[in-house]
């Protein structure tokens, strides 16, 4: 049978099926979103710190994470880890993985963001009696998050799409139903775009959410 | 509706005719017809207040603002627009490409190819245009350079020019393709102050040589010096127009007596 | 991870040169999925800033779709889906390696078009005023004037993409293709070393797209001070 008279006749079978995945993907995709700007605000903090010790760990980390790729990192967390003594549970891995994955950007994101905002802002709310604290609560961190909101929402994205490398470690998302699926029925045609089609539904409108945020930001600046 | 009829090109008429322009940016109407002719060989200066329209009419001329309404003839010919069944229709710039390599436009802010140097400015067009080899193109940018007082620097990137040799530069890129007609959109509006004198100087020059030119400026005693006629707009409608000793030291108009009143003041 | 030094020192013989050679195909793909998502990107953002609605339109729906979906499935859909929904033409040509190509350019070239785009549109009015001014057609002015400039302006962020570019092939390992990644995969796993070989695959990917990375940084310094 053609695919298209497969995706009118059994379609929906398929979909109801797949979209059993669409929790778990979620779920990971926020609690890796959550550590990574958790993490990525730890790590950025570390490296405005005085001491050389700290700052140095700081920056490989960060250079290593962004510099090789999610799914090699993936696997050195689930797979490599028992070596150490350590199995972590497929769940955990993905979370730490993914996570430790976007925490890099998150932290070059915070450290552009902080440094963006003009030294005189500083300046001129120290003139008028305000404590650094003060300053960074009142002045600094309000213009920086304004600023940093679009890359944010982009480096959410890619985590959300790094989701679809997890069923490589085990869980069961709307890819690792899809290919479950694909493997009964082989019909790789219909499956894989429907699975694409529920992930451009969550993609499409946070990139658009992304580039309105990016056109306030230019708006404002 | 008909434009006036064709005028057949011979010395006697105008070089450039604009008949009954009109010009709305939306709801706003900038021009609000206005006719002028200039002569070969005539220096023609447009002053006047800004949002006066004055930019506005030297873009269109050479179409790149296109008219609501009206017409423009170089040497009798209709240009920007071509015949339809039951009226006019606007060229693309595709068209407009030909008619364009005559009519010579100076920018206030210069314009230059920053990704060329001077000669490379100056011969690209000549060039990729007029279809000249690069020797004869070459030939014809150095003399132009040195004609503008440049030819120290043509091998210099704009970015390490100063205001008033960058718009040299742009002046002579111009004169390279040797147009029949030059436009000078407020040419040293621009440039600080003691840059002005380099770049009316050669236009100066050119006056003196004989070009056929249009020049908006805020420049008011060198459009005396260097024009035939002096041309006051505002609002969008020529107001006065006549030999500079008439329109700048006895203006008839109230608007003009005004606005010369109000650049004195300053 | 305090044996790691022995691990590496009494296998990393082997284990390289073998690592080093799937790497090799890493770079192929790379290569020639760069090279065809220029092409594409080059093409989508021609129709991105076209005058014909209809073509703009077109142009989005692929950048969105080509972005928005993980490169895995587009992978899955490109290796997979087409011999089904066109049983008649000829398919030999899709093999793992192909499809792994074509998948990578499809995701790169929506990339690259709103890169290419942004890049021209970020070119000052006047630079194509001055170039229609002095007679030159569109076509002549995009040619000579604009298309130069902005390729000096899009090269950051094309290297950028580049060194992303190399990372992402390791995703090309789940429809088959015997790169970097699957090389580690195979010899972690009967080697029972997957943190030592991993850690090298990751080593040698870094090694491959630090240098891209490292030069758009660079590059994007020097374009600012030009200005």
């Amino acid at each position: 049978m053609h695919p298209v008279e497969v995706f009118l006749t059994k379609g929906g079978t398929y979909f109801a099926w797949i979209v059993q995945g669409l929790p778990e993907t979620i779920k990971v995709a926020i609690c890796a979103v959550l550590f990574a700007l958790v993490f990525g605000l730890v790590v950025a903090l570390v490296r405005m710190t005085r001491w050389r010790a700290l700052r140095l760990p700081a920056v490989m980390y960060v250079e290593f994470f962004r510099g090789t790729p999610a799914f090699v990192q993936l696997f050195v967390i689930y797979f490599g880890l028992p070596d150490l003594g350590y199995q972590p549970s497929p769940f955990q891995a993905a979370i730490v993985g993914l996570g430790l994955n976007g925490a890099a950007y998150f932290s070059e994101i915070y450290r552009a963001g902080i440094e963006s905002i003009h030294k005189g802002q500083m300046e001129a709310a120290l003139t008028l009696g305000m404590t650094p604290i003060r300053a960074m609560r009142y002045i600094i961190l309000p213009q920086a998050i304004r600023s940093m909101l679009p890359p944010i929402t982009t480096v959410a994205i890619l985590l959300l799409k790094d989701t679809a490398l997890v069923f490589t470690v085990g869980i069961v998302e709307i890819l690792a139903l899809s290919r479950q699926l694909v493997t009964e029925t082989l019909q790789s045609g219909v499956v894989y775009p429907m699975a694409g089609a529920i992930y451009l539904c969550m993609t499409i409108p946070m990139a658009r959410l992304s580039a309105r945020l990016e056109r306030a930001k230019q708006a404002w600046q | 509706m008909n434009p006036p009829p064709q005028l057949s090109p011979s010395p006697m008429n105008p070089l450039l005719r604009i008949a009954g322009l009109h010009k709305s940016f939306a709801s706003l109407e900038v021009l609000s017809g206005v006719d002028l002719d200039v002569a070969r060989g005539e220096k023609v200066s447009i002053i006047g207040p800004s949002g006066s329209g004055k930019t506005t009419l030297l873009r269109c001329i050479n179409y790149l603002e296109k008219p609501t309404s009206g017409h423009i003839y170089i040497d009798g010919n209709l240009i920007g627009e071509k015949q339809t069944n039951g009226g006019y229709v606007h060229l693309s710039d595709r068209e407009l490409a030909k008619e364009r390599q005559e009519i010579g436009f100076v920018f206030q802010r210069f314009n230059l190819f920053p990704h060329l140097t001077a000669l490379g400015n100056v011969t690209i067009a000549p060039q990729k245009v007029l279809g000249l080899s690069k020797e004869e193109a070459e030939r014809r940018g150095r003399e132009m350079l040195e004609k503008v007082g440049l030819s120290h620097k043509i091998n210099e990137y704009p970015e390490r020019l100063s205001g008033g040799q960058q718009q040299r530069v742009a002046i002579a890129r111009v004169l390279a393709m040797q147009p029949k007609l030059m436009l000078f959109d407020e040419a040293t509006s621009a440039l600080d102050p003691e840059l002005i004198g380099e770049v009316l100087r050669v236009m100066r020059q050119l006056a003196e040589e004989g070009s056929t030119m249009v020049i908006v400026t805020h420049e008011i005693q060198f459009a005396g010096e260097v024009s035939d006629r002096v041309v006051f707009m505002d609002q969008g409608k020529i107001v006065e127009q006549g030999p500079p000793r008439d329109v700048l030291i006895s203006p008839q108009q109230p608007r003009t007596r005004d606005f010369l009143k109000h650049l004195q003041d300053r | 991870m305090s044996q790691l030094p022995h691990i590496y020192a009494e296998n990393i013989h082997r284990w390289l040169p073998e690592l080093l050679h799937y790497a090799l195909y890493t770079l192929h793909i790379a290569w020639a999925a760069f090279l065809l998502a220029v092409a594409i990107g080059l093409v989508f953002a021609i129709l991105r800033t076209s005058r014909s609605q209809l073509l703009r339109t077109i142009a989005s729906i692929y950048i969105e779709v080509a972005r928005g979906l993980p490169i895995v499935v587009l992978l899955f859909i490109v290796y997979f889906a087409p011999p089904q929904y066109f049983p008649g033409l000829n398919w030999r040509w899709l093999n793992d390696y192909t499809g792994a190509v074509v998948g990578l350019g499809i995701h790169g070239g929506a990339i690259l078009a709103e890169i290419f785009r942004s890049g021209i549109q970020a070119l000052h009015k006047g630079q194509r005023e001055a170039a229609i001014a002095l007679g030159m057609t569109p076509a002549k002015a995009m040619a000579y004037i604009i298309l130069p400039q902005a390729l000096r302006i899009v090269l950051p962020p094309v290297t950028n993409y580049a060194s992303g570019l190399l990372k992402d092939t390791a995703l090309c390992s789940l429809i088959g293709v015997n790169e970097l990644m699957n090389g580690a995969k195979s010899i972690a796993f009967a080697e029972y070393q997957p943190m030592a070989v991993f850690l090298l695959a990751a080593a040698i990917y870094f090694v491959m797209s630090y240098p891209l990375s490292i030069a758009a940084r660079y590059m994007e310094i020097r374009m600012s001070h030009g200005r």
